[in-house]
């Protein structure tokens, strides 16, 4: 908690600034408030609204729990195909760097087309954002397997599963961690963008509803709550790893910053 | 009888010979040292005795069986950072045996102990100092059920007097459990204090040049560094790598 509070400060400082001169400003020039509201109004609609987008909100967790899940699990299981298997991997690498070129929001009115409007659509759009960081970052942990250990672990004779479960998966795990922060953030961003698509219910909608009706107060609610959700699913994965990965050495001067 | 046997080994990359023709023996419960200069393709003549490589000619063989380009017959420990970071020291000594089936953690306790590393069977190598790192490897190759220990110019990484202590330390524990030992270095001092019996091979191509019987009686201490005796073998065999 300390180094949080230690190294935070700053950037907290920065955010408490923009607001009070948003504030000022928004005072000051008398900007309406469907162009843009105050932080104050936005705010006090937050607080007021809460019954309205709580049902949004939760629908939306669930949503990017589920999604984030499924796209990890075969972000994990691609990484590893493609790693114990030298020919997937050669034949699919490339194939899996152009699916990364085809934008997201171009491929989701299809999954509507084929899937309907229902979970499923909304599922494949997360996991297609999320597997992708997961399965490259894993891919190349495996592949930066210490030579050293290799050589010990192959001349005494471990077998090939004993060499993945014994060194290449616990040298992989912070690497797939790195993958894991990046892509639960995506999948925040991927459930928003779903939802936008066609749903009853999620962040995504009340974000749509809100903007058509000029309501810019209930827009910014909603981006407040995706930056929110964001920086709570990065919190988590980042309580996991710490749990997880007890070994890494402490990072250096953490403590006594002076620059 | 003959331990471990290499016969005329040889190895080349496409048109660069790496070793050449290198046959030599190491007999049962021998310290036996392989001296030459950085980059004399000591890590590929390992490489085919661990069996992850196989030579272009010649074989290898342990206790009369061919083990050219079979893996498990040795026990390694490579130059730097052999350990697990994942794994407390407990769990790294006994990867050795777990390798092999089976884990013994009584006896893995009792040889931590030995090493002086009670205290720290349940750290992680990174709270270890470099020293220690190198004892704690070296007992998983002593718990490895494999009887030959190749060992990979293990002090390289440590300061003179970390190494010397070390050096006193692997000799007490070899001549206690008294496995084949088969040590690379590039460190003619430290070639002479610990083996049986050194031999120098030359630079590319790697060939056995000469094979020196050390005659020092054991157990060795650190008093015969400074002897005549000890600077005439180092003279010796100086001038015997120094020769072209």
């Amino acid at each position: 908690m300390r180094t949080i509070f230690q190294k935070g400060w700053r950037p907290a400082l920065v955010l408490i600034l923009l607001f009070i001169v948003w504030e000022i400003c928004a005072n000051i020039f008398d900007i309406p408030k469907w162009l843009l509201p105050a932080p104050s109004q936005v705010i006090a609609e937050a607080i007021s609204g809460w019954s309205v987008y709580s049902g949004h909100l939760a629908s939306t967790i669930k949503l990017i729990i589920t999604g984030f899940i499924i796209g990890s699990s075969i972000g994990i299981i691609v990484a590893i195909g493609l790693h114990l298997v030298p020919f997937l991997r050669q034949a699919f690498y490339p194939l899996l760097i152009i699916s990364q070129n085809i934008p997201t929001i171009v491929l989701a009115p299809l999954l509507v087309i084929w899937f309907g409007f229902g979970m499923l659509p909304k599922i494949i759009v997360i996991t297609l954002v999320c597997f992708f960081p997961i399965t490259i970052a894993l891919l190349d942990g495996f592949r930066q397997t210490n030579r050293d250990l290799m050589h010990y672990m192959q001349m005494a004779g471990g077998s090939k599963q004993q060499i993945f479960w014994k060194l290449e998966w616990p040298h992989a795990l912070p690497s797939l961690f790195s993958g894991l922060k990046i892509s639960a953030t995506y999948s925040v961003m991927g459930a928003v963008i779903s939802e936008w698509l066609g749903a009853s219910k999620g962040i995504g909608v009340y974000m749509t509803l809100a903007s058509s009706s000029f309501r810019t107060d209930r827009v910014f609610v909603a981006i407040f709550l995706i930056v929110i959700l964001s920086l709570l699913f990065f919190a988590i994965i980042i309580a996991l790893e710490k749990r997880l990965i007890k070994w890494k050495p402490l990072e250096e001067g953490n403590g006594n910053e002076s620059s | 009888m003959n331990h471990l046997e290499i016969a005329h080994v040889g190895k080349s990359f496409g048109e660069t010979n790496v070793l050449h023709d290198i046959s030599f023996s190491v007999k049962e419960g021998e310290f036996v040292a392989l001296l030459g200069p950085s980059g004399s393709g000591k890590s590929t003549l390992f490489r085919i005795i661990g069996g992850i490589s196989w030579p272009s000619q010649g074989t290898v063989n342990l206790n009369g069986d061919d083990i050219t380009g079979k893996r498990g017959s040795i026990s390694y420990t490579p130059q730097s950072s052999s350990l697990m970071p994942w794994r407390t020291i407990l769990d790294n000594v006994l990867l050795g045996q777990e390798i092999a089936g089976k884990r013994d953690v009584e006896r893995a306790l009792q040889m931590i102990e030995r090493a002086g590393l009670k205290g720290f069977e349940k750290s992680y190598p990174h709270e270890l100092s470099g020293g220690m790192q190198q004892r704690a490897s070296f007992i998983r190759s002593i718990l490895s059920p494999q009887p030959l220990i190749l060992l990979d110019e293990p002090f390289s990484a440590l300061d003179e007097f970390t190494r010397l202590d070390m050096q006193k330390w692997l000799l007490s524990i070899w001549s206690e459990y008294k496995r084949s030992i088969l040590f690379v270095t590039h460190n003619i001092e430290e070639a002479i204090f610990l083996a049986d019996r050194i031999i120098v091979l030359s630079a590319r191509p790697a060939t056995v040049k000469k094979e020196f019987i050390i005659p020092f009686p054991r157990p060795r201490e650190e008093g015969i560094l400074l002897t005549d005796a000890f600077l005439q073998w180092k003279k010796r065999i100086y001038q015997e790598m120094r020769e072209q």
